[in-house]
């Protein structure tokens, strides 16, 4: 784990935006709207207050497994391009102060949720960050092709974490969306991964692409998005959606196939010209948005 | 001897952390009280 391009010292404190960046804002950015969706799309309401302590918590819990996965990852960051300026492979910071931030945030924002909101939430959100820094980064990641299909569930937590905090139970809907958001992941990353495949080889990471090549990486994708536009389509037909969400998954699925298709039948290999890689990237993110986004849309017109 | 500029570039990282921190701390303890406030009317 450590490296000579590491500095365990670092000579100044690390700024406090090191430790923001710590958290990886832009992921928590994601984390935070599906739980919060998650919550709103529940029947019963949550006092604006402990809602906006779950959101939190959330939060805090994605930055918390995000700072952990930084610290363990450090090494493997310093040698790829896209995370080498990551505060601790740049050298800004201590080692021990990620570690030990990361601990802090991650077991404060589980007390939090469990005593201001309440313990069911507060589990999953521990299960979270558990299975997140242990199973994914520890375990899954430096070992298997198949990191980012298990790997996904972490990321899948959120809505259920919200429906958690709001009701206190788990139901259907919750874990359809859980379901969702684990069958989305593969997808989005392989896209990823496609068009970066030089990153994740020169850092020793076995993803698909680096291991079973560019070919079985664009079946993987067009095979993991027909289940997960069945997930997206599947609260609409069960009844558990009305007709604003329906049309939109129903929608939104037919263009990710589309676009997944593209994809399955490209035969580019310069990760430059990879454009139908990058469509499906981008608009994979925009999906799981909008998707959300009318989960609560119809929630609200329903009443 | 340390470097009088490397001096002073450790106490202004020091007193923005400081800064951060106290802002966190105050938006805790409003946070802790807002919640107290709902358990209490909820109870």
């Amino acid at each position: 784990m450590t490296s000579a391009n590491i500095i365990s010292h670092p000579a100044l404190p690390a700024e406090w935006r090191d430790f923001v960046a710590l958290t990886k804002p832009r992921v928590m950015t994601l984390v935070v709207f599906t739980g919060l969706c998650g919550m709103l799309a529940a029947p019963m309401g949550i006092h604006p207050v402990l809602g906006f302590t779950a959101i939190l918590c959330i939060a805090l819990g994605a930055g918390a497994s995000g700072a952990l996965n930084q610290w363990y990852e450090a090494d493997i960051d310093a040698r790829m391009r896209r995370t080498a300026t990551r505060p601790l492979p740049a050298g800004r910071m201590d080692r021990q102060a990620a570690l030990h931030f990361g601990v802090g945030l991650g077991a404060f924002s589980v007390l939090l949720m469990g005593l201001a909101v309440n313990l069911l939430a507060a589990a999953i959100l521990l299960a979270s960050i558990l299975y997140y820094v242990l199973v994914y980064t520890v375990w899954l990641k430096p070992r298997t092709p198949q990191n980012i299909v298990i790997g996904g569930a972490a990321g899948a937590f959120p809505p259920l974490i919200g429906w958690a905090a709001a009701t206190g139970r788990i139901e259907m809907l919750p874990v359809l969306l859980f379901a969702l958001v684990f069958l989305w992941t593969p997808p989005h990353f392989w896209a990823l991964s496609l068009f970066v495949r030089a990153d994740y080889a020169n850092a020793g990471i076995p993803m698909l692409p680096v291991v079973a090549g560019t070919r079985a990486t664009r079946i993987q994708i067009l095979l993991y998005s027909l289940p997960m536009a069945a997930c997206a389509v599947a609260p609409w037909l069960l009844g558990l959606t009305g007709a604003v969400y329906g049309a939109t998954a129903a929608a939104l699925s037919a263009v990710f196939l589309l676009l997944a298709a593209r994809v399955g039948m490209s035969r580019e290999a310069d990760p430059a010209a990879m454009k139908a890689e990058r469509r499906l990237f981008r608009f994979s993110i925009l999906y799981l948005f909008i998707l959300f986004g009318a989960l609560v849309a119809d929630r609200w017109i329903a009443g | 001897m340390r470097d009088p500029h490397e001096d002073a570039e450790i106490r202004r990282r020091q007193k923005a952390r400081a800064a951060v921190m106290a802002w966190v701390l105050g938006a805790l303890v409003v946070l802790f009280f807002a919640i107290t406030i709902v358990k209490m009317v909820a109870r």
